[in-house]
């Protein structure tokens, strides 16, 4: 196929998660400006990092003086992922050069790498069917973002719309996303309990890493080990 | 339009750390095949992070919060994110006017 025609597929292919993209992104944008972010800063996270989970995250751990490292360790967690969905990919993206790589690699997300996942098993996937189903996506995201961090700064205190609770309600619907039955259970129960227990001993922002750790390692436990390996 | 040197460091910091997990896949020859208990660690860190990141709201903040967010996980049961988001933002705007 030739390379617009594979170009139109992939933007077909991701048009129902730019048009999902659009509220999310105005609501990023919003709380944002919300939490002290300028318009510009609101922008320019949503431009630099592009990843709406650990960008959600950081906003509920922004405080000032900003947190830099916390913020750092909240994302790092968060965006792993991707370096598994990266080298999943890599074997189908042969034809790819070195900067197309570099390239290709600042705009994989998840609903990017879903789509191209489903794509590789039935071709390859080539360049002009990457940019167009994962480049297309921080077009939206950022515009949307931009549009809700101006259109929030109108809005006065986030709190009075009950607008700080809005994360905590994102988080439990993407968390919902995740549920895979009582490995998740399992996951949630001991990273909230660690979570909740660490803020009242410790403060902010121990809390993130108590919680991941309890439950990356309450994760760990639960799970069947290996086979045969001692 | 304002640019605040420390904002404009976590920002960098957070872009930095996400560049890095993402290329770094792409340069990974041969299969990462995770399996039993590190596979399971590893599918663990995006709900054990995002758990941590809002359990303190939900569950030391006050009452309203913590009914709130049992209602918007009923509601994360059968609705879809955005509706998920705007019946958690009614409640705790109904439970603290209540409260």
């Amino acid at each position: 196929m030739n390379p617009p025609a594979t170009a139109r597929e992939g933007a077909r292919d991701i048009l129902p998660a730019m048009i999902a993209a659009v509220p999310i992104g105005m609501l990023f944008g919003a709380l944002a400006v919300g939490k002290g972010l300028s318009v510009l800063e609101a922008g320019l996270m949503s431009i630099l990092v592009f990843a709406g989970g650990a960008q959600f995250a950081a906003l509920e751990l922004w405080s000032y003086p900003v947190p830099v490292l916390a913020l750092a360790f909240s994302t790092l967690l968060i965006n792993a992922r991707h370096t598994l969905m990266g080298a999943s990919l890599n074997p189908k993206m042969d034809g790819f050069s070195l900067a197309q790589r570099l390239a290709a690699a600042w705009v994989l997300t998840d609903e990017s790498w879903a789509l191209a996942e489903r794509r590789a098993i039935e071709r390859r996937i080539t360049p002009a069917y990457w940019f167009a189903v994962a480049g297309m996506l921080p077009v939206a995201w950022i515009g949307c973002t931009f549009l809700g961090a101006w259109l929030g700064s109108f809005l006065g205190d986030p709190k009075r719309l009950g607008a700080d609770f809005a994360f905590t309600a994102l988080f439990i619907g993407l968390i919902a996303g995740l549920w895979k039955g009582r490995a998740t259970a399992i996951v949630v129960a001991a990273s909230a309990a660690a979570s909740a227990l660490a803020y009242i001993a410790a403060g902010p922002p121990w809390h993130v890493a108590a919680g991941a750790f309890a439950g990356i390692a309450a994760a760990w436990c639960a799970a069947t080990p290996e086979r045969a390996t001692p | 339009m304002t640019l605040d040197p420390a904002t404009v460091a976590a920002i960098v910091a957070m872009a930095v750390v996400t560049y890095l997990g993402r290329v770094a896949g792409f340069f990974i020859t041969g299969k990462l095949a995770l399996q039993g208990r590190a596979k399971a660690a590893f599918d663990a860190i995006p709900p054990a992070v995002l758990v941590a990141v809002i359990a303190p709201t939900a569950l030391t903040t006050g009452w309203p919060e913590t009914v709130a967010a049992a209602v918007t996980i009923l509601a994360a049961t059968r609705l879809p994110l955005l509706a998920t988001v705007a019946v958690g933002v009614l409640v705790v705007v109904a439970l603290r006017a209540l409260s």
